[in-house]
């Protein structure tokens, strides 16, 4: 286990580097002069001229990038030029909002996508399978942001019943200590806080869950169905097991590792999808923050969250990757 | 001569011959799915006959109007600056048909094109594309394209471009695979031994095995640049404000949904049902050429 895990983890270091060497080259190849693209509109000439030399724009090519590599490894993402502060605290504020959105997102799409799928599976062709099927293909086709959207028409709008925009009612959350507001509240057994998080978490969660739910309950029916034609669901069927304990002993068991995997190739597209149901329900993450940083052509701060977004997800694959290994031995002895 | 009876019978097993070549594809996912997707290639090819007004024409004297149906002048109402819903839907339905259509072609190309190189000469090239491939399929589907175009600017080549750039890795992928394979069988040794060019062999052996699993993955790949190309003109990336696009539509829509929901409900309506229709007929067609490749690739964006 510690080999493969070495092995994985020096592997994905000139993942890491090429990935740095492609955001740095989108600066480089936009049209016009960087020092231009990175500075405010109203800079004069002098005003670029000492840009580039302060930021060493006048060096060649690979000696810029590896200032940028350096710096980037530092922790030094730059400074915002709307706001002036460093983009890695601007980030890191951010982030806790971003991470609980998607954790409920994650949570929703499996406590009701799993469940959904085995029950499909179990029985492929009937009433339940095909309810499955439509959900599935429902929640695959759903675009996030309209689901988002047509969410906070009806309930937030008809039934008025939850709040459509933002994070908590203001002045309700205490300080913050982890920046998770539902998990403060809790720590701080502040009740009432805790709900109203909950309130305003409930539709973005669902919104941005529910494409991973489809994807979830589809790759959990193929997956149970698979596994029931297997040998040793007929043995433990000719031991006279009950139909209940075959399926969920033995059959989600085996079936579980494809939809762990599933999982985890999901979440990218569930941190991209944030990005634009953060946007909807001007949630204060880290994906509205790279879109005001679009807007306002604040270039350090889009190049800051494009490189930790992707960042996040190389390290999240690591560890999924890990993981798979650690439950199926058979993964650690290939190649 | 024939008679009239044996013209009959013989135009009869020639019926039953056909029912069965397209009986596996008379399944419900294929039809539902299929009339979906001709619905929109209709509405995209003949917008401008369907379409009552000028998708771009305002009238600010008939801003925001709820949908009139058949009594009304505007079936599905009017937006905010007075544009006829309908008529960009229609119009909306062409950019999103050429834009996923430019999309999966190009992206297949280069993603087919470059799986087989890697799969069928390994060693070296294999190494750079499989190295590449990891690269840039270590992004977040999206946010590569969101920041290709912070960087580069609106316009519909720009966008084009940014969907292609993370798209073409998962036919690269299936193809590598599937080259990889084929390198070795008898038929590929056999046209070595004829003489035949590596070029050769990779044009007339190994891409037309290639082709069914390409058409499957593409139909996906329409799919997913159709909810793309959505989300990025709602983000207010896509194309130039003044080409109706759903996704934009959408965009308009949400600032005043508390008001006028027909805004937003209509275009989302629209991208719905042809992802829905795009996927099912996908799905269908995965069934019917390869069970096995039952579990690659759903997701959408």
């Amino acid at each position: 286990m510690f080999k493969y895990l070495t092995r994985r983890i020096i592997g994905t270091i000139p993942v890491v580097v090429l990935i740095s060497l492609l955001v740095f080259m989108l600066v480089q190849l936009a049209p016009g002069d960087p020092a231009d693209i990175l500075l405010s509109e109203e800079a004069t000439p002098e005003d670029i001229a000492a840009a580039r030399e302060r930021w060493g724009l006048n060096e060649p090519v690979y000696i810029q990038y590896w200032r940028f590599l350096v710096s980037a490894v530092q922790g030094d993402l730059g400074t915002s030029f709307r706001y002036a502060d460093p983009v890695l605290t601007m980030i890191a504020d951010r982030l806790p909002a971003t991470i609980e959105l998607a954790f409920f997102a994650i949570l929703l799409a499996i406590i009701i996508g799993v469940p959904l799928g085995v029950w499909a599976g179990a029985r492929p062709n009937s009433w339940v399978d095909n309810i499955g099927s439509f959900f599935g293909f429902f929640g695959i086709s759903m675009p996030s942001f309209w689901f988002g959207i047509m969410l906070i028409l009806v309930v937030s709008g008809f039934l008025n019943l939850l709040p459509s925009a933002g994070r908590e009612t203001y002045g309700l959350a205490g300080d913050p200590i982890t920046g998770f507001y539902i998990l403060d509240s809790i720590l701080t057994r502040d009740w009432a806080a805790a709900i109203d998080g909950l309130k305003y978490l409930i539709l973005p969660a669902i919104a941005l869950g529910t494409n991973m739910l489809g994807i979830l309950m589809r790759v959990t029916r193929s997956s149970v169905m698979e596994v029931m034609n297997e040998d040793f669901v007929r043995t433990a069927r000719s031991k006279g097991l009950g139909e209940r304990v075959i399926l969920w002993k033995h059959v989600v068991r085996n079936a579980l590792i494809p939809i762990i995997t599933v999982v985890g190739l999901e979440l990218g597209t569930l941190l991209s999808g944030s990005i634009i149901v953060e946007t909807v329900f001007a949630w204060p993450g880290s994906g509205s923050l790279l879109i005001e940083a679009i807007n306002s052509r604040d270039y350090p701060l889009i190049t800051g969250t494009v490189l930790s977004y992707t960042l996040m997800f190389v390290l999240i694959n690591l560890t999924i990757d890990l993981l798979y290994a650690s439950i199926d031995p058979r993964i650690r002895f290939e190649k | 001569m024939k008679s009239n009876q044996e013209i009959t019978a013989g135009s009869r097993t020639y019926l039953r011959v056909s029912f069965k070549a397209i009986r596996p594809w008379m399944k419900p996912k294929i039809v539902v799915g299929g009339v979906f997707v001709f619905l929109l290639c209709f509405m995209g090819v003949f917008a401008p006959i369907l379409a009552p007004f000028d998708p771009n024409a305002q009238d600010l004297l008939k801003t925001l109007q709820a949908p009139g149906w058949w009594a009304g002048e505007h079936f599905l109402g009017t937006d905010h600056v007075g544009r006829d819903i309908l008529s960009r839907i229609f119009f909306g339905a062409r950019i999103s048909l050429v834009i996923a259509l430019t999309v999966v072609l190009i992206s297949g190309l280069v993603g087919v094109a470059l799986g087989a190189i890697s799969g069928y000469f390994a060693g070296l090239y294999d190494f750079i594309i499989q190295k590449l491939v990891e690269v840039v399929w270590a992004f977040p589907p999206l946010l590569l394209a969101i920041a290709v175009v912070a960087f580069f600017g609106q316009g519909l080549g720009i966008l084009i471009v940014a969907l292609v750039l993370q798209r073409w890795i998962p036919y690269c992928r299936v193809s590598r695979g599937q080259a990889l394979g084929l390198r070795s069988r008898d038929f590929v040794y056999a046209a070595r031994c004829l003489g035949a060019s590596n070029t050769r062999i990779i044009g007339v052996h190994i891409l037309p095995n290639l082709m069914q699993a390409t058409l499957v993955i593409g139909t996906f790949a329409m799919a997913d640049a159709i909810i793309a190309e959505a989300s990025l003109s709602f983000l207010g990336l896509g194309v130039p404000p003044e080409i109706p696009t759903w996704g934009s539509m959408l965009a308009d829509g949400r600032t005043y949904i508390s008001t006028s929901w027909w805004l937003a409900l209509f275009p989302g309506l629209c991208i719905f049902f042809t992802v829905l229709g795009i996927n099912m007929l996908g799905d269908g067609m995965r069934d019917i050429f390869d069970p096995r490749l039952k579990r690659s690739g759903s997701g959408t964006g």
